[in-house]
């Protein structure tokens, strides 16, 4: 059924590059799509999601082209692969939807995250929070004679990381964006 | 081109340019604009219902039975929520409807004004799309959009929330032919690639069986050409689901009855034992496949679906074609007899005698009785003494639905409406009241349970001022009678709340809405009864009195497969386990 390869990114065709649809393990995938920046289209896409069972890891949401009043959804899922099939059909045939682009197999992909992390510490902890943020190549972009507010960018994994070391050192409070992604090259 | 006016005029206008003839609706503070500008108008019809719940499925059964999309006016909070059940029964069943609510004024929205209700929020889940018009210029583009979404790609219901200062307001009304072209385009031809795949396994297959659904329906008249000539051409075996009857006629020579819980031994066992399974615009929902691990294990499966959220959703099929069914279907065709319209005749000619085997089960027979009125028995004399007629059936929810569908044949696509994916009890009234407004000469009949009829029956006041001759056929057993059977095989015979006590007198409530009402508890007067129903110009309400304890058969039971199917004379006892008995 090679015939039946339709081309990446393609929304409509989505259901005919079904991989094992047997496989019952889970997977987390990331997905990009376009939709009209119109009101209610958020409450749609989560509504969807809850309404169906399905799993949101991380979701952000922004204007993308003001001129055409279009918006870019990131989520994250996990799902089997046939939920994270079905998934993709549901978000490609609602009516203000206009791709959805599956990140995670349609090639190379960069994702980012930022977070805003708040430390509380003095001594040697704080210290320590200012060396370990230069580890990370964290930016102060807030300070106090006892506390930092961090701004880091990385995978979300980097950020995990990040918090977790932040914890015994004084950390007070997080801020996070969740993922944005695209493709890599064009 | 455009043109100035309010936005009530606009609603109105927009209507008569999408060829609309008929609303159904109720009035309301929020609407009055809109019932202001119906008034002064003779182009459109305004049919006032009794519940606004009746005017969804009024327009159900209009859309069902023209295939033409069905309107619904009803106004703010209540008017909307009360709407809200027909809207999901359409979406269920792909009945394209548009639905016009009116809404407190913008400037109130969030207030909790009077009648206020989160309209679009409310109805997110159970529409196609939906839109809140916050300005009267976007108004007519707006209307015509949502045409387009609910008859474009698998139908379904929409919305249009109106608040009442937008229809007050004066704005530019936009033509269809000047409306901006919404990017929602779903693709309606199949990939040439999956249809040669799919027409390659047809020519080889030895134990093929055609499983077509309620899309045949919906893609109109050309579908269904194209499903009859593909299976006279072929002379494969066909089976439908409960939305599909009639797409393929039950008089035909390759039917083999409805599949499913309730279909028949040979349309079941055909599906399961298939090594070829054309699944023509039907969904695998779980009525149709019970156990889904143990369905059709050793077929190759092609599926047909508008919908690319169908497919692989329930089960996993070797070939998916997503388009249209009238243009797949027809390109299919075409192929196959370019290539020459072959099939292994000598194979499927032994699979039609491994069938015949299935079909002398005689699945549909059923002990009847010289002193009470089987259930079963009456369906067969409605049968036999209104086929030939220009006739259509809707249908209530439960054990006379599943009759209905069992023993009455339908010929012709678009005379059968039922509530399928939803199950709603109180839609067959106001369905047949949908259905004789689009088909004024015709004779339409409502299948119904006493207990379902009951849920709508406020309408006999719209059937009696629109002087509708529907005929209300209630197979009366004082019971929930699906309910009842459930717990006979499931609850212990603990029958919970499934009988109907402190019924009315139908004949005196017929009467009561200056209908004509007739009771019927003798099996040698029910012929006499029937005609009397027929020949009455004028609404009936047929009170007929049947076998209270009647189990609706075959079965397959929930959590079996379909090889695993109960027929009437076997024994119900643990006839669904422990894993089963979850389901519904």
């Amino acid at each position: 059924m090679n015939a039946l390869a339709i081309k990446k990114g393609s929304s409509r065709h989505s259901a005919y590059d079904l991989r094992n649809p047997l496989g019952d393990h889970q997977e987390t995938h990331t997905l990009a799509v376009i939709v009209n920046n119109e009101s209610g289209v958020l409450a749609r896409v989560i509504g969807l999601f809850s309404g169906r069972g399905y799993n949101i890891d991380s979701l952000t949401v922004a204007e993308i082209d003001h001129r055409d009043h279009l918006s870019r959804i990131t989520v994250v899922t996990t799902g089997t692969p046939a939920v994270i099939e079905q998934i993709k059909a549901q978000l490609g045939r609602m009516v203000p939807v206009h791709e959805v682009h599956d990140l995670t197999v349609e090639g190379p992909s960069v994702e980012r995250e930022l977070a805003l992390i708040k430390v509380r510490s003095q001594g040697e902890k704080r210290v320590e929070a200012m060396r370990t943020s230069e580890v990370f190549r964290a930016k102060v972009v807030d300070t106090t004679l006892e506390s930092f507010v961090f701004e880091i960018t990385g995978t979300p994994e980097k950020v995990d990381a990040f918090v977790a070391l932040m914890r015994p050192l004084g950390l007070i409070d997080v801020a996070r964006t969740g993922v944005a992604a695209i493709s890599r090259g064009f | 081109m455009t043109r100035r006016m309010t936005g009530a005029q606009i609603v109105v206008q927009a209507l008569k340019d999408q060829g609309v003839d008929t609303v159904f609706g109720y009035p309301g503070g929020a609407v009055l604009p809109i019932y202001d500008e119906i008034f002064k108008q003779n182009d459109i019809r305004h049919i006032l219902v009794r519940h606004e719940q009746g005017a969804t499925h009024a327009a159900e059964g209009y859309a069902r039975s023209t295939g033409k999309p069905g309107v619904v006016l009803v106004t703010s909070g209540p008017g909307a929520t009360n709407a809200v059940t027909g809207m999901t029964d359409a979406l269920m069943d792909s009945i394209p409807m548009i639905v016009l609510t009116g809404q407190v004024p913008t400037f109130m929205i969030g207030n909790d004004a009077f009648q206020e209700a989160d309209t679009v929020g409310i109805t997110r889940p159970c529409t196609k799309h939906n839109w809140l018009v916050k300005d009267t210029d976007t108004l007519g583009s707006t209307i015509h959009q949502a045409f387009h979404v609910a008859t474009n790609g698998r139908p379904g219901p929409v919305l249009v929330d109106i608040p009442k200062d937008v229809q007050f307001a004066n704005g530019e009304y936009t033509k269809p032919e000047d409306a901006p072209v919404a990017h929602y385009r779903p693709a309606t031809a199949g990939h040439p690639d999956a249809i040669l795949a799919a027409v390659e396994a047809l020519e080889t297959a030895k134990r093929p069986v055609i499983y077509s659904g309620g899309g045949v329906i919906n893609s109109g008249p050309t579908a269904t050409a194209a499903l009859r000539d593909l299976v006279n051409d072929t002379k494969f075996p066909i089976t439908s689901t409960l939305m599909g009857l009639g797409a393929y006629p039950a008089s035909g020579d390759h039917w083999l009855g409805m599949l499913g819980m309730h279909g028949t031994y040979e349309a079941n066992w055909a599906m399961h034992d298939c090594d070829y399974m054309l699944c023509i615009g039907a969904r695998f929902d779980d009525r149709i496949t019970g156990r889904t691990d143990a369905f059709s294990p050793r077929s190759f499966k092609v599926h047909i679906d508008i919908d690319p959220s169908s497919i692989n959703k329930n089960i996993h099929v070797n070939v998916p074609i997503i388009g249209d069914v009238a243009s797949v279907l027809t390109d299919m065709l075409k192929l196959w007899k370019a290539r020459g319209s072959k099939t292994n005749s000598a194979e499927v000619q032994r699979w039609w005698q491994t069938i015949e085997v299935w079909k002398d089960r005689k699945c549909l027979s059923y002990k009847n009785s010289s002193s009470v009125i089987k259930p079963q028995y009456a369906l067969q004399r409605l049968e036999a003494l209104t086929t030939g007629r220009d006739r259509y059936i809707t249908t209530e929810v439960g054990q006379h639905q599943m009759w209905a569908a069992q023993y009455m044949g339908f010929d012709e696509p678009n005379r059968w409406m039922t509530s399928g994916g939803l199950g709603t009890m109180g839609y067959g009234f106001p369905a047949s009241i949908g259905v004789q407004i689009a088909h004024p000469e015709a004779l339409v009949i409502n299948v119904a349970g006493e207990a379902s009829w009951l849920m709508n029956m406020q309408e006999m006041g719209t059937a009696m001022q629109y002087r509708l001759p529907v005929k209300q056929f209630i197979l009366n057993n004082e019971r929930l009678g699906m309910v009842r059977q459930w717990q006979e095989l499931l609850h212990g015979e603990r029958y919970s709340s499934s009988w109907s006590e402190s019924l009315p007198d139908f004949v005196k409530l017929a009467e009561a809405f200056g209908a004509k009402g007739i009771q019927c508890s003798d099996p040698a007067k029910l012929d006499d009864a029937i005609i009397e129903m027929l020949e009455h110009d004028g609404p009936v309400l047929f009170d007929c009195l049947v076998e209270k304890h009647e189990n609706c058969f075959p079965m397959i039971p929930s959590g079996k497969a379909h090889n695993e199917m109960l027929l009437g004379d076997a024994s119900t006892s643990d006839a669904i386990d422990s894993d089963g008995a979850v389901l519904v």
